[in-house]
C-alpha cells in the first residue's frame, strides 16, 4: 500500500471519527448536564430534595456505567436500530456512544456542581433568588472550569470508544487500525492512525485547557 | 423591625439531638444595631439563619417589618428576602463574576430592569468605597475588599434590615474596624436595621445599640448595652470591663463601680474623695467608648465611711456592688 492510499484511507478514518466524536459529544454535553444537574438537585438536601429520585437515577447511571463499552455497544442494536433505522455504519454508532458517555459526563457533572460552596448557594437564596436562577447563574455559571475540564475528559473518552465502532461498521481511526493495521499487518497504516489520534486527542485538551484558563477566576 | 418570639430548632443527626435554638424571644427596633455574642456552637449562626428562613424553625414565630415570615408560601418568602440583606463570614461572592457582576446578580434576583441596573450598580460601588475596581474578580481583591462587595450586593434591593453572619471574623483586626465604621455608617445614613452574631466582643463594643450573649441556645442576658453594664452579674459587663476575681483588703471596703453616659464623664472620683476626706484607690478598671455610650468601671478600695461612699456613689448615678 503506497503512503498516498495511506493518506486517503486516514483521511476518512478522520472524517468519520471526527463526525462521530462530534454530534455524541453534542448530545453528550446536553444529557450529562441534564442528568447531572438533576443528580444535584435531587440529591439528600439538594435544592429540589428527593431521595428516592435520587437513589433510582444513580443507579441507572451506575450500571450504564459498569457495562464495557463493547457489550453495551452490542445491547443496545434493538433501540439503536429504532432511533437510527440501522444499527450499521456511523450514524449507528453514534447511539451507543451518546448512551456509554451521558451517564460518565453526568457524574462528572455532578462533581463539579458540588464544588460550588454551599454558603455561596445560601447566599443566593438569602437574595430570594430562584431555584432556576441558583440553577442556571450560580450553579452553572459557576461551576464552568469544571464542566469545561469534564467535557475535554468526555471527548477523549469519546474518541477511545469510537475506536470500538468498527464492531458495528461505524468507521472511523479505531477502526482503521484494527482492519488494516491489526487484522491485515499493513504497518504504515497503523503508524498513521496512531499518530493522527495523538495528535487529535492533543488538539482537544489543548483547546479544553485552553478555555478553562479563560472561564477560571479562583 | 425583628421580632422573634419562642424560637426553638433542633437538629438531629445520627440520633442525637441538638438543641441549636432553644427558646429565643428577640426585638430588634427599627435603627437598632443589634449584636448576639457567643462562642461558637452557641446556636447564634441557627438563629440568624432561621431570621431568613434558611433554616425553618421548629416552633416560634418570625417577624420582619411586621410580616410573619413562618406564615408565608415560597414565592412570597423570596419576595420577602428581597427586603432583608445578608452578609457572609466568607463573603460569597461569585468567582466567576466581577465586583460589578456580583452586585448586578442581586439586582438580576428581584428583577430590576437592565437598563436601570447599571445606575444602580455605580452607585452601590460609590456606596461601600469600592470606586475604581468594580471589573476586578472576587479573587484578586483582598478580604476588606470582598467584604465590602458582599455588603453592596446586600443592600442592592434597599432592604431595610441587614443580618450579618460574622462578616469581620475573617479579617484582620485593622479591616475589621473599617468593615465596623462602614456598617455603623449605613446604619446612620440609611437608617438600616441590623442584627449581627460575633464571637468578638469588640464587634459589640464598636458598634451594637444592643445586645445579647448567647450560650446553649438560650439568651443568658439581652438588652441594651448600657442596661446590660448596670446589670449585676452581667457577662457581658464582665468581658467588656474585665476586673478579675476580687480579692479582700484588709480594712478596705472593695466594690465595683459601673458609670455610664454623662457619670462617666463627671469627676466622680475626685468629688467621692473631696467629699469624704477619703482615700480612693483604683485596683482595676477603665472608661471604654461605646457605640452605644461612655462607660467605666472601676474596682474602688475604700476607706473610711463605706456605707456613706457608696451611698454617695449611687446618688450620683452609679452602680456599685460590694465585692469584699
Amino acid at each position: 500500500m503506497t503512503w498516498s492510499e495511506v493518506f486517503d484511507l486516514l483521511g476518512v478514518g478522520l472524517q468519520e471519527t471526527a463526525w462521530m466524536v462530534f454530534v455524541s459529544t453534542v448530545l453528550t454535553a446536553l444529557g450529562g448536564l441534564l442528568l447531572g444537574v438533576l443528580l444535584v438537585l435531587t440529591a439528600p438536601g439538594g435544592l429540589l430534595s428527593a431521595p428516592p429520585l435520587y437513589s433510582v437515577l444513580g443507579l441507572i447511571v451506575n450500571i450504564t456505567r459498569s457495562l464495557p463499552f463493547i457489550i453495551l455497544l452490542v445491547a443496545v442494536i434493538p433501540f439503536t436500530r429504532a432511533v437510527v433505522g440501522t444499527t450499521i455504519g456511523t450514524d449507528a454508532a453514534i447511539v451507543p456512544l451518546t448512551i456509554g458517555a451521558i451517564p460518565f459526563f453526568a457524574r462528572i457533572v455532578e462533581a463539579a456542581l458540588r464544588e460550588v460552596p454551599n454558603d455561596v448557594i445560601a447566599a443566593a437564596t438569602a437574595m430570594g433568588a430562584t431555584r432556576t436562577q441558583i440553577v442556571g447563574k450560580v450553579l452553572l455559571r459557576e461551576a464552568r472550569p469544571g464542566l469545561v475540564a469534564g467535557l475535554t475528559i468526555t471527548v477523549i473518552a469519546l474518541v477511545g470508544y469510537s475506536a470500538m465502532a468498527g464492531v458495528v461498521g461505524g468507521g472511523g481511526l479505531g477502526d482503521l487500525a484494527i482492519r488494516y493495521g491489526y487484522q491485515r499487518f499493513e504497518t504504515e497504516v497503523m503508524i498513521a492512525t496512531v499518530a493522527a489520534l495523538v495528535v487529535f486527542v492533543q488538539l482537544v485538551q489543548v483547546a479544553g485547557d485552553l478555555v478553562v484558563r479563560r472561564l477560571s477566576h479562583k | 423591625m425583628i421580632e422573634i418570639t419562642g424560637l426553638r430548632k433542633t437538629y438531629r443527626s445520627r440520633g442525637r439531638e441538638v438543641r441549636a435554638v432553644d427558646g429565643v424571644d428577640l426585638t430588634v427596633g427599627e435603627g437598632d444595631v443589634f449584636g448576639v455574642l457567643g462562642q461558637s456552637g452557641a446556636g447564634k449562626s441557627t438563629l440568624l439563619r432561621c431570621v431568613n428562613m434558611l433554616e425553618r424553625p421548629d416552633e416560634g414565630r418570625i417577624a420582619v417589618g411586621g410580616v410573619d415570615l413562618t406564615a408565608l408560601n415560597r414565592r412570597r418568602l423570596r419576595l420577602a428576602r428581597h427586603g432583608i440583606g445578608m452578609i457572609h463570614q466568607h463573603f460569597a461572592l461569585l468567582s466567576s463574576r466581577t465586583v460589578a457582576g456580583n452586585i448586578a446578580f442581586a439586582l438580576e434576583v428581584t428583577g430590576e430592569p437592565r437598563a436601570a441596573r447599571k445606575a444602580r450598580v455605580s452607585e452601590l460601588i460609590e456606596l461601600v468605597g469600592l470606586g475604581g475596581r468594580e471589573d476586578a474578580y472576587p479573587s484578586q481583591l483582598s478580604g476588606g475588599q470582598k467584604q465590602r462587595v458582599g455588603i453592596a450586593r446586600a443592600l442592592a434591593a434597599r432592604p431595610k434590615v441587614l443580618l450579618s453572619d460574622e462578616a469581620t471574623s475573617a479579617l484582620d483586626p485593622e479591616t475589621t474596624d473599617s468593615i465596623l465604621r462602614l456598617l455603623l455608617d449605613l446604619n446612620q445614613r440609611l437608617g438600616l436595621t441590623i442584627l449581627l452574631i460575633t464571637h468578638e466582643m469588640g464587634v459589640v463594643k464598636k458598634i451594637c445599640h444592643s445586645a445579647a450573649v448567647m450560650r446553649d441556645g438560650k439568651f443568658l442576658e439581652s438588652g441594651p448595652v448600657a442596661d446590660l453594664l448596670h446589670r449585676p452579674g452581667s457577662s457581658l459587663a464582665r468581658d467588656i470591663f474585665p476586673l478579675g476575681a476580687p480579692s479582700p483588703v484588709s480594712g478596705q471596703t472593695v466594690v465595683d463601680v459601673t458609670v455610664s453616659g454623662s457619670v462617666a464623664d463627671s469627676p466622680l472620683l475626685s468629688a467621692l474623695s473631696r467629699e469624704f476626706s477619703s482615700d480612693v484607690r483604683i485596683l482595676s478598671g477603665s472608661v471604654e467608648t461605646l457605640a452605644a455610650t461612655r462607660a467605666g468601671r472601676w474596682r474602688l478600695a475604700l476607706t473610711g465611711d463605706a456605707a456613706g461612699q457608696i451611698e454617695f456613689l449611687r446618688t450620683a448615678g452609679a452602680q456599685v456592688e460590694v465585692v469584699a
